[in-house]
């Protein structure tokens, strides 16, 4: 569709050009091209500011200390990386089976006129619209009803992740089958195959790229986020490594509300350090997501 | 990845199959029935969060409005939950809330209209590929590194050197600046779909009709495409609402009823993020206003997440 759009427009491109000079479509062009660079002007700026202040604190002490409340010159913080491994690692467990089962359900098998199909569908919508916070709030309650009494551990985070990027999961993976072309299903359901072999064994496998994509591009939201996990209490103070789904942990985001919030000069930096290290990560991740996309995405 | 994100301005939707096509997948086999219970199951985890929000903000919010009265909450307009005399008039949160999302708004609302009529209007395709994956990076980054830069860069930088303005260490005109900046994106990418969704033929008459592209794109693609700006317009305002970290570092704690955004004022958000993190034993009136907070603020978002769905809805059975 693009492409036959593309070729309309620049069609008409030659055709108009005359009536482009007037001042006032000069000035709106001037404008939109403001708008953009904006964006793009901003982002640069956090990058700098960032960069400049916290580069001197990339060091190793950074990686390898934990978190001290009197040599603020030598905080650092690996609880809190190492935290944030067992929350992303445990939240993927969690989210990516439950958000492709539920997509595929949506996709494959439901039948979109019946209404509580079309329910569904309004309810994973505003479920992509509600705040973070106040998936922590329900973290908050699931952990009690699973009779856990300290909520600030690994699955309490876990779990408010998971549900958290489940609806963004489920909303991509849908993006992505929903592209597979008919006649792969109808070909694989002549030769015979029920349709969840055609599911399985067609469909899913001529997905993956997509559904990748998308699900790195969800953990990658879910890694930066830290107004969840402040909700479930997550302690803030950690001197040890979290060994398990169960242990107490702090993450990265966390610690750097931390900092932030501390008045001390030499916390700012440790914090301008742990963003950069965070943006690290998320570039790494949205990196990985775009190589995916082009790379191996398959166009019908 | 902000229109990932809702599903909203997508203008492929898959058709049902026409009737004359065969039903090939009618074999019923007593395995398959399990495997597609499994996903059914998955599919209604989503309503089960939906129930779950409700139930988890409620039950706390009912002991809390026992000891206070829904109409205190609503209408009182001093907000002092820890400290004596306790006062529970939830209006100071709610204005500052109002005050830092209309400033975002109105730097992203223009900022993003126009990014999103350069990529679908002037933009060659290659152009626009390039583009969008930095725009989503954009979205991208966390919102407690954008409360950072709002701190360390928006307020002292560019408030008081730039413009000059006597503005506080936290402040509302930084907070909402940079909420501003956050949501460009999804304002951006959501009106592009749509615009980008308006029928070739329209523009097509427009330039026929000898108008240049500045009003082929103002008075025949942005009224056509209408409805879904306007559902992206509500939907940036509904994430403006319910950003927490920014408002909890930048915009400060104190509870204040002004409308003056170079002073300090706690969002609704904000007063969460504080109360969370303190010291209030589990089951205290003060620890269950985290809840009633947080349930107003859910029935806030919900109206306007539906608003947004109805939006999209519209613009679909358009075209």
């Amino acid at each position: 569709m693009a492409s036959i759009g593309t070729l309309a427009r620049s069609g008409v491109r030659t055709g108009g050009r005359s009536h482009e000079s007037n001042p006032a479509s000069l000035v709106f062009l001037c404008l939109l091209w403001f708008s953009l660079a904006f964006g793009l002007l901003v982002l640069l700026a956090l990058v700098v500011d960032t960069f400049v202040e916290g580069v001197g604190r990339l060091d190793g002490d950074l990686f390898t200390r934990y978190n001290s409340t009197v040599r603020e010159e030598t905080t650092g913080a690996r609880a809190a990386i190492l935290g944030t491994a067992w929350l992303m690692a445990t939240t993927a467990v969690l989210a990516i089976p439950m958000g492709i089962a539920a997509a595929l359900y949506f996709e494959e098998f439901a039948d979109k006129r019946r209404w509580y199909n079309r329910l569904l569908e309004v309810n994973l919508q505003n479920l992509a619209a509600v705040p973070s916070v106040i998936y922590g709030l329900l973290a908050v309650a699931i952990m009690a009803l699973l009779g856990f009494s300290n909520e600030g551990i690994v699955l309490g985070g876990a779990i408010a992740l998971a549900l958290l990027i489940l609806p963004v999961i489920i909303i991509t993976t849908r993006e992505a089958v929903r592209a597979v072309p008919r006649e792969i299903r109808d070909g694989s359901l002549a030769l015979g195959a029920t349709q969840w072999q055609t599911t399985w064994k067609q469909t899913l496998p001529s997905a993956v790229p997509g559904i990748a994509t998308g699900t790195i591009i969800a953990l990658s939201r879910a890694i930066g986020e830290a107004a969840p996990l402040l909700m479930l209490g997550v302690p803030l103070g950690i001197l040890q490594d979290p060994n398990g789904v169960l242990s107490t942990f702090t993450a990265l985001p966390l610690q750097i509300f931390q900092w932030t919030s501390q008045s001390q000069d030499a916390y700012k930096v440790a914090a301008a350090a742990a963003i950069i290290v965070l943006l690290a990560m998320v570039l790494l991740l949205n990196g990985l997501a775009i190589i995916i996309r082009n790379k191996f995405q398959r166009r019908w | 990845m902000s229109s990932v994100a809702t599903d909203g301005g997508s203008p492929t939707t898959a058709s049902p199959p026409p009737r004359t096509r065969m039903d090939l997948t009618h074999k019923v086999r007593p395995g398959e029935a399990v495997i597609k219970g499994l996903l059914r199951l998955a599919a209604a985890a989503s309503v089960l969060t939906t129930v779950g929000i409700v139930v988890s903000l409620i039950r706390p919010a009912v002991d809390f409005f026992r000891a206070v009265p829904v109409t205190e909450f609503l209408t009182g307009t001093s907000w002092s939950p820890n400290l004596a005399p306790q006062s529970f008039g939830v209006l100071p949160l709610v204005g500052g809330t109002l005050v830092t999302t209309v400033i975002g708004l109105l730097i992203a609302v223009p900022l993003g209209l126009g990014t999103a009529m350069y990529l679908s209007e002037y933009a060659r395709p290659a152009t626009r590929r390039r583009l969008k994956p930095i725009l989503e990076l954009l979205a991208g980054v966390p919102s407690v590194v954008y409360g950072f830069f709002a701190l360390s860069f928006i307020t002292p930088t560019v408030l008081k050197s730039w413009f000059g303005l006597e503005v506080g260490f936290t402040n509302a005109l930084a907070a909402g600046v940079v909420l501003g900046i956050m949501i460009i994106p999804t304002v951006a990418s959501l009106s592009e779909d749509a615009m980008s969704a308006v029928p070739h033929a329209l523009r097509q008459g427009s330039f026929a009709m000898g108008a240049n592209r500045m009003q082929t794109t103002l008075r025949v693609v942005f009224p056509a495409a209408i409805s879904g700006i306007a559902a992206a317009v509500v939907l940036g305002l509904s994430r403006a609402v319910g950003e927490t970290m920014i408002v909890a570092l930048a915009a400060g704690s104190q509870p204040n009823l002004s409308i003056d955004p170079r002073e300090g004022m706690q969002t609704m958000t904000g007063f969460m993020a504080t109360t969370a993190g303190g010291e209030n034993p589990v089951g205290s009136v003060s620890y269950n206003t985290l809840f009633a907070v947080g349930l107003l603020l859910f029935c806030i978002t919900l109206v306007v997440n539906l608003l947004s769905i109805a939006l999209v809805r519209r613009l679909r059975e358009e075209y």
